[in-house]
């Protein structure tokens, strides 16, 4: 417990001065929108048991909300974002409420059904830009008094963010209701037979999971400036699903950790290596499977309470 | 010339063909994944992969040793086959017994490094796969033009389809596969060597995803990336017929094949989602899928 407080201040201290240790802004930015999505989708994977292949879709569709209201209405940045964040939670209800009847594989299969139709609204719908996306987003200004265009402003504004994400699912997951979750997670008919009415429980959790991946993907199209279907692809379910496997299922600083090497390894990797990635990608999910279910984190709280 | 809601007769029919012909492509994909979960519980998110990787290994025979289509309609299979028996000596054994989730993980990671790896080889841009001579050139039934090789994989698809569902339902064979699906241990009791079983019936099901691929690669161009959108779609099919039913996954590959080229008549812009909307009302309506029992 004492190494993990530990942790959190360092980490804490690192995300303050990153961009006086001569961090690029812009790629930290992009690592904390990731790590947000990885968390928000660790809420239902790590604390609820529900395996979502379509979170991507979430992600997607906000960061492509964002991006329209953004460009084609100059909406400011933190009406821009909510807008995206309510459409994913409208999305997060509708898809919930469908994915919810089965469990298990379907869950997971039905998601990613869902989130393959996602995808397809986001490559015909009229206002997406088709192939080539939203491109040039402005980020605006915070409540029309911060301009966010410097990327050492924008910065605080993210870590503030991650910070504001990461100490809410810590609470969800503490309260009552994360409690309940727990149960389901670990003995459904239990939970049922103590009166729970699980569905509820498990859509409330589906939807503010696809709530908070939907801000990371809002935050994302601010920071780079352009929502794509890379933000809505398959592929991108699959990472964030990687992301939170590697660091750690079920813990709180592990979908951070995964994303931060999910997303260092493919900057630096796809210079090195070039279109190997998704084969590297592919061979790391093998090895966290069979070797490494745990995770690091998960890896490393066993060690520790070994010793 | 006769006209329905204003859309020509010969185009209807010549969509519902092509419907068909996914259709086809869906049947023999969403049975192969059913035969592979129906034993082993595995989600086989690799089977676009395979299906990839026989029509590669078909394309790449033909290129490199001139084998022709009909071997490498039984070539093909085997091959893939056989990567994919060792996938599941090597990978996918060491998972039984842990949560179904972990082997659906594991297989999207396999797809991941056989889609990676084909890109890599063969680059982005899709190669076509000539139509064989045999095959080539069309039937005029008077009212459409009916290209011969798509009559082809129709037919190949029902007989495959229907000869696995007979084997799995009506033999002894599949007696014994069903019985290794009911209770493992005891079947092993028995003497039956049923790891052995399980290494056959998931190299048969890959085997089957790569026949699928050599069967389109005339029709479709070969990319690497043919089977990765596929896959999501038959398993929308799959959750549509009902999980592990097998006459289920046959018949709603087909219908749903025939209801998408319909679209494409009726809406286009609809054609690529109208099977998610169609298993998101069936989930609503008969959670379990039409043919399944829950």
């Amino acid at each position: 417990m004492r190494s993990a407080g530990a942790f959190y201040v360092v980490a804490g201290l690192f995300l303050l001065c990153a961009p006086f240790l001569g961090v690029y802004p812009v790629f930290m930015m992009k690592l904390l929108c990731f790590a947000m999505f990885a968390c928000a989708f660790n809420l239902l994977l790590g604390f609820s048991g529900m395996l979502s292949f379509g979170h991507a879709a979430f992600f997607g569709a906000s960061a492509y909300v964002t991006a329209w209201v953004a460009t084609a209405h100059s909406w400011g940045a933190a009406s821009a974002i909510l807008a995206g964040v309510v459409v994913s939670g409208l999305m997060g209800l509708v898809i919930g409420v469908i994915a919810i009847r089965r469990r298990g594989i379907y869950f997971a299969m039905i998601t990613l059904a869902l989130a393959q139709l996602v995808y397809f609204v986001c490559l015909e719908a009229p206002f997406t830009g088709g192939e080539n996306g939203i491109q040039g987003v402005p980020r605006g200004s915070l409540f029309g008094l911060l301009q966010l265009k410097s990327d050492m402003l924008m910065y605080y504004v993210v870590v503030a963010a991650f910070v504001a994400v990461f100490a809410f699912i810590r609470r969800v997951v503490h309260s009552p209701f994360g409690q309940v979750l727990k149960a389901i997670r670990e003995n459904e008919p239990r939970a049922v037979s103590l009166g729970y009415n699980i569905n509820h429980y498990k859509l409330v959790a589906f939807v503010i999971s696809a709530m908070l991946a939907g801000f990371a993907g809002s935050l994302k199209s601010l920071v780079l400036g352009f929502a794509a279907l890379s933000d809505a692809v398959q592929g991108n379910s699959g990472e964030v699903i990687l992301m939170t496997l590697l660091g750690g299922t079920g813990t709180f600083a592990g979908p951070v950790i995964g994303a931060a090497t999910v997303i260092t390894l493919q900057e630096y990797l796809s210079d090195v290596v070039g279109g190997w990635v998704t084969v590297i990608i592919g061979a790391v999910f093998i090895v966290c499977v069979l070797l490494f279910r745990r995770g690091i984190v998960g890896e490393l709280a066993v060690l520790q309470a070994r010793r | 010339m006769t006209e329905i809601f204003g859309i020509p007769v010969a185009v209807i029919l010549g969509q519902l063909m092509l419907g068909l012909v996914n259709g086809s492509f869906y049947a023999m994909l969403s049975l192969g994944l059913a035969v592979i979960f129906g034993l082993m519980g595995v989600v086989n998110f690799a089977h676009g992969a395979f299906y990839a990787l026989g029509a590669f290994a078909a394309l790449l025979g033909l290129q490199q040793l001139g084998i022709n289509y009909w071997s490498a309609l039984v070539l093909a299979p085997l091959a893939v086959g056989l990567v994919g028996v060792v996938a599941e000596r090597l990978l996918l054994r060491r998972l039984y017994g842990l949560d179904p989730l972990y082997g659906l993980l594991l297989t999207f990671g396999l797809a991941l490094v056989i889609e990676g790896s084909l890109h890599q080889f063969f680059g982005a841009s899709g190669q076509s796969y000539p139509v064989p001579d045999a095959l080539s050139g069309v039937f005029n039934l008077g009212f459409m033009i009916l290209p011969i090789y798509r009559a082809w994989v129709i037919a190949v698809s029902i007989v495959v389809c229907f000869s696995t569902w007979f084997v799995i339902e009506r033999t002894r064979l599949g007696a014994t596969l069903r019985a290794a699906k009911e209770n493992a241990p005891l079947l092993q009791a028995f003497g039956v060597n049923v790891p052995l079983l399980v290494l056959a019936t998931y190299g048969a099901g890959v085997a089957l995803a790569a026949l699928a691929g050599v069967l389109s690669a005339p029709v479709i161009l070969v990319t690497s990336e043919m089977g990765s959108s596929l896959v999501i779609v038959v398993f929308a099919v799959v959750v549509i017929g009902g999980m592990g039913s097998i006459l289920g996954a046959i018949v709603s590959g087909m219908t749903l094949g025939v209801v998408e080229g319909f679209t494409k008549v009726i809406y286009p812009e609809a054609s690529n989602i109208v099977v998610f909307v169609i298993m998101a009302l069936v989930l609503i309506l008969r959670p379990a899928g039409l043919f399944g029992k829950e």
